[in-house]
């Protein structure tokens, strides 16, 4: 293999598994270890920077950091991510205001429309509004936040966190029109604004035409619709047995909420096997916590209607056969059941829809009818018009939307500029060294053995007397001392110089993990033969050194086995290894704006 | 020494017949400079323990003083051990072998420690065909008492300051084939691959085992005009025959080409395969061994690897007709036959 080019900042990014997982690119042991020093107001400001929104995400981010977590290749659990993001914001000082953006003094003159008041527009607002842009956000619900308020259940995500995360927002100038669906794109482009922000979701919840279903429509609910009437207090109540069609996240609120509306028995039908469902882990564990059956192998083939009113729902049972991969290889009928019930909601998925968008408008849509988005800048076909969150490319979850916020935001700058939208920064990393003596490092090396901490809950009983009590209690001093101890930092990169080595084999014995290995080197399916140790993740790379001085062999180290516990540093008796901290940059659209001045000056001189 | 112990993460580890991992064979963390070849030499000889399955009870680690001497605390925790007088480590491993026969030996000394103090102590074990492996650490100075040369230093080597050594070396490989020692190897801190399976070997093999480490000493013999230092054994290392470690002949496979392989069994059936890396050597004969070495040492060439076996001949035990058992095993009375057996045996020489 070619030595490693470390100096590409994707290389060392791509070890800080979390970060690279986040697609906001969050800088988690970053956060974690200022938690650890009890910095938390500084841990909360981290995190705003990259995904706006900490005290939101830290209770529902869908966490895609977690899985990738390096922990789980040397034990069960992961770090638990999320929760130490709920901590930074819990334990914050209560006003932040001098380290928030500000309001500008005077505005720039240009003049954005986003439409919707979800993260995505948020977003966009968020990071335009501070350089002088003047954002308008029509939302046709009467509070902000999209999805996050109108669908996420407030015993999960608390109304006074997002009313406090988005104020930050609005505290910019950006003014939000509620109750203002726009309802014509052609109108909207007539108006005068400089460019337009779609940020409008994946609004429409979708249906199940089944034998049955008209007649007993006034029982059957479409998830996102119910929910929403749930959180504007619309609906208050639902039957005592309810069936919940799905077994996504959006079936798991809906279960949770009809418990706390008065239904006694709720049943979640999934049509296939567990290791089939789309609900995230947690959101399982929580539903089943408070009891609500998850029956698989249901697949729905009609409602029963008696007397005009919903009395059940007829199910084939389905037998699956699995392969060793777990894929089905076929599938059979073993007969139907019927199973009672007085409301059925339906949780199968949801679709954009853009009936508010003119088709004779030179906007692009595809054969889905979902428009044409670029996926780097989030223009559409037609100049000035912007996508970004569900309304992009489907539903995703809110920390996709922030990231497509912060892009788009930066294309809507250059766009105004009248710069290339595709002219963007590039990530940058500064390596520093994490030595302050010998054996003495700035971050903490040592491995903590200690599991997972679980999240504390509402007793049973409490939590269901009103549908606003926050179900998770959030970590306790003790939890938090030893959850951030869990952390590898791996961001302290192991980095290595080859002229220094005199291949004295001290690395590779010290190596907790054999992690090390000093051979000949080989191509890339070859050396990996000759390891010390096999990796799980064949996607981390092997950090090959230039050819050692003594045998001309190669120094490799496995990235997915490290668990940066610096001890080849401390063992290396030349300094060949060291550890370093690795700041990844990852611009943001005030970096585009520094960048160009930078460049000006240069040119002006 | 590094600043915390070596973590125990088991999820990816291997496990033996036993059910143990290696870092089930480690023992207190070394407190050695970092880059010591004695810790590598630690690692070879826990990882040579570990794939033997050797149960961790069953070994018994003799020791002099020095910083390889030291090492004995840094492998098989959960073993017996004595870290003895300077240079005394022969004459314990020796009553120990005596009254004990079933425990494996290992002996780790310095140069210092055998070839200076403890040189009379070394040459006995050896005659006595103490059934033992002895490894000597050799960095060719005192490294603990801050690198005064030793006798394995050669001629010419430079020290940090001073005057470079003229006096004679000892090379304990040499030695050990003029006393007849029936296994005698030498090999490098720096190359595993044909250091953990001589260590298994010397642990098998009945009799006095020599592994003669180059095991650079990284603060004061590590420097340019050192022929000790790690850069001068890469440079005139050279390995004539390799030897790997066969558990049960029932599991060799023909996978070794054209003849250049040869397999010694051991006492206990288990085989040491003896692979050539030069064609004019044979390891069964003492007399050429030295000669090769010596015409290599003209040339400044550090010969390596199994460079003398001769399974055939009897061990102390065996010479002295020892009872299988431990004597801690015997009844009293066979111990202590009584004053009565004493006047007896006198008689014989009145
Ligand atoms: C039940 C449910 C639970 C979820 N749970 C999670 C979770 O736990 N974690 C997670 O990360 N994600 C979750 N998601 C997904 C997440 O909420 C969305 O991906 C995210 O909110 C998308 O953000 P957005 O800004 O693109 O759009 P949205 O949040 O959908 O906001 C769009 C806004 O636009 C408004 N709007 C639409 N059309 C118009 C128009 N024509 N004029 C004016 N306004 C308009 C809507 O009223 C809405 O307020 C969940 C989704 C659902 C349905
Ligand atoms: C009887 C006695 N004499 C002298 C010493 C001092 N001393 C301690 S270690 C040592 C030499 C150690 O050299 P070596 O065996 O090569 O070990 P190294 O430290 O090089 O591994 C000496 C002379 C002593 N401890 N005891
Ligand atoms: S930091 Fe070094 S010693 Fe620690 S796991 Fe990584 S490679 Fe191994
Ligand atoms: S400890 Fe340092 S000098 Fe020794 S092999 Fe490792 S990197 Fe090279
Ligand atoms: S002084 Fe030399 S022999 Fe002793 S521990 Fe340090 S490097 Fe090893
Ligand atoms: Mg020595």
């Amino acid at each position: 293999m070619n030595p490693t080019n470390t100096t590409d900042p994707d290389y060392f990014h791509k070890v800080v598994d979390c970060q690279w997982a986040c697609p906001a690119h969050t800088p988690v042991p970053e956060y974690i270890r200022l938690i650890a020093q009890g910095k938390y107001t500084e841990a909360y400001m981290v995190n705003r920077h990259s995904n706006v929104f900490p005290g939101i995400l830290g209770r529902v981010c869908d966490r895609p950091c977690e899985p990738a977590c390096r922990r789980t290749r040397v034990e069960d659990e992961p770090v638990a991510i999320c929760r130490l993001k709920r901590v930074a914001a819990d334990h914050r000082d209560e006003d932040i205001s001098a380290l928030l953006p500000k309001k500008p003094a005077k505005t720039n003159g240009k003049k954005i429309a986003l439409v919707g008041a979800g993260p995505a527009s948020l977003t966009v607002a968020n990071d335009l509004a501070p350089l002088g842009y003047e954002c308008t956000i029509f939302e046709a619900l009467e509070r902000p936040g999209g999805l996050m308020i109108s669908n996420i259940p407030s015993f999960r995500l608390p109304a006074t966190v997002l009313d406090e995360e988005i104020g930050y927002i609005t505290d910019l100038g950006v003014e939000i029109k509620y109750n203002h669906p726009i309802a014509s794109m052609k109108a909207l482009l007539d108006e005068d604004y400089d460019a337009v922000f779609v940020g409008s979701g994946a609004p429409k919840g979708k249906d199940l035409q089944l034998p049955g279903r008209d007649e007993a429509a006034a029982n059957i609910h479409i998830g996102i619709d119910w929910l929403e009437s749930v959180a504007f207090e619309h609906t208050d109540k639902i039957g005592k047995q309810v069936l919940i069609i799905g077994v996504g996240n959006t079936a798991m609120d809906c279960c949770r909420s009809s418990l706390r509306l008065g239904a006694d028995t709720v049943k979640v039908m999934a049509r296939k096997p567990r290791a089939f469902f789309k609900a995230s882990p947690w959101e399982l564990e929580d539903a089943e916590e408070e009891n609500v059956e998850i029956v698989v192998n249901h697949s729905p083939k009609s409602f029963v209607v008696e007397n005009g009113k919903l009395t059940g729902m007829v199910f084939e049972k389905m037998e699956y056969e699995l392969d060793e991969s777990g894929a089905i290889t076929s599938q059979k009928s073993a007969g139907d059941v019927t199973i009672p019930c007085d409301d059925v909601i339906l949780a199968i998925g949801q679709e954009n829809a853009f009936p508010w968008i003119e088709r004779d408008i030179g906007l692009e849509f595809d054969k889905w009818d979902v428009p044409s988005v670029d996926k780097d800048t989030f223009q559409s076909n037609r100049d000035g018009v912007f996508f970004g969150g569900d309304a992009a490319f489907g539903p995703l979850n809110i920390i996709w939307a922030v990231e497509h916020g912060h892009q788009a935001a930066i294309s809507i700058h250059k766009y105004c500029e009248g710069t290339d939208v595709t002219d963007r920064l590039a990530a940058g990393l500064n390596l520093v060294t994490a030595k302050i003596g010998v054996n003495e490092w700035q971050f903490s090396n040592d491995y903590d053995p200690s599991d997972r901490r679980q999240m504390e809950h509402v007793e049973l009983t409490e939590r269901f007397r009103k549908l606003d009590t926050e179900v998770e209690l959030g970590f306790a001093p003790e939890q938090i001392a030893t959850e951030v101890q869990r952390c590898l930092n791996c961001d302290v990169h192991t980095v290595f110089e080859a002229p220094l080595c005199i291949e004295c084999d001290a690395c590779i014995d010290i190596c907790p993990v054999d992690c090390l290995t000093i051979t000949v080197n080989g191509d890339e399916d070859d050396l990996r033969t000759r390891l010390t140790t096999d990796a799980d993740n064949l996607e981390q790379a092997l950090y090959v050194s230039d050819p050692l001085k003594e045998t001309a062999r190669v120094m490799v180290k496995d990235e997915d086995v490290c668990v940066h516990c610096g001890l080849c540093a401390e063992r290396c008796p030349t300094a060949a290894w060291d550890m370093q901290y690795g700041v990844i940059h990852i611009p943001l659209v005030e970096d585009e704006v520094t960048a160009a001045q930078v460049a000006k000056g240069v040119a002006a001189e | 020494m590094t600043s915390i112990r070596k973590p125990l993460i088991d999820k990816h580890l291997r496990r033996n017949d036993l059910g143990l991992t290696v870092r089930d064979y480690e023992g207190v963390m070394s407190t050695l400079c970092a880059g010591c070849g004695h810790d590598s030499v630690t690692a070879a000889i826990t990882r040579a323990f570990f794939e033997l399955s050797i149960e961790p009870h069953r070994a018994a680690k003799i020791s002099g003083i020095g910083c390889s001497s030291k090492t004995t605390a840094y492998f098989v925790g959960q073993s017996h051990g004595i870290n003895a007088v300077h240079g005394r480590m022969p004459s314990v491993a020796t009553g120990a072998a005596a009254a004990n026969g079933d425990l494996y030996y290992i002996g780790v000394s310095g140069d210092g420690d055998s070839l200076s103090i403890g040189l009379g102590q070394f040459c006995h074990a050896i005659r006595r065909n103490v059934n033992m492996l002895y490894i000597i650490e050799n960095n060719g100075v005192y490294g603990l008492t801050k690198g005064q040369f030793s006798a394995s230093a050669d001629i010419g080597t430079k020290p940090k300051k001073g005057a470079a050594n003229e006096q004679t070396p000892i090379d304990p490989v040499k030695l050990a084939l003029t006393l007849g020692a029936s296994f005698v190897a030498r090999s490098f801190s720096g190359d595993k691959k044909q250091l953990v399976p001589l260590i298994q070997a010397g642990l098998k093999h009945k009799g006095f085992a020599l592994i003669d480490v180059i095991s650079p000493c990284v603060t004061f013999n590590d420097h340019v005009g050192s022929t000790k230092s790690y850069a001068h054994t890469y440079e005139y290392f050279h390995p004539v025959i390799h030897a790997d470690y066969v558990a049960s002949k029932e599991t060799i496979t023909a996978e070794y080409e054209n003849g250049a392989a040869m397999d010694v069994e051991l006492h206990d059936g288990s085989v040491v395969r003896l692979r050539k890396t030069e064609e004019d050597y044979d390891p069964r004969d003492r007399g050429a061994a030295f000669d090769y070495i010596t015409r290599h040492d003209g040339k400044g060439e550090i010969v390596t690897g199994l460079l003398h076996l001769d399974e055939d001949r009897p061990d102390m035990r065996d010479m002295n007709k020892l009872p299988k058992a431990p004597l801690n095993r015997l009844p009293f009375e066979g111990l202590c036959p009584g004053a009565g057996a004493l006047a007896d045996l006198q008689k014989d020489y009145a």
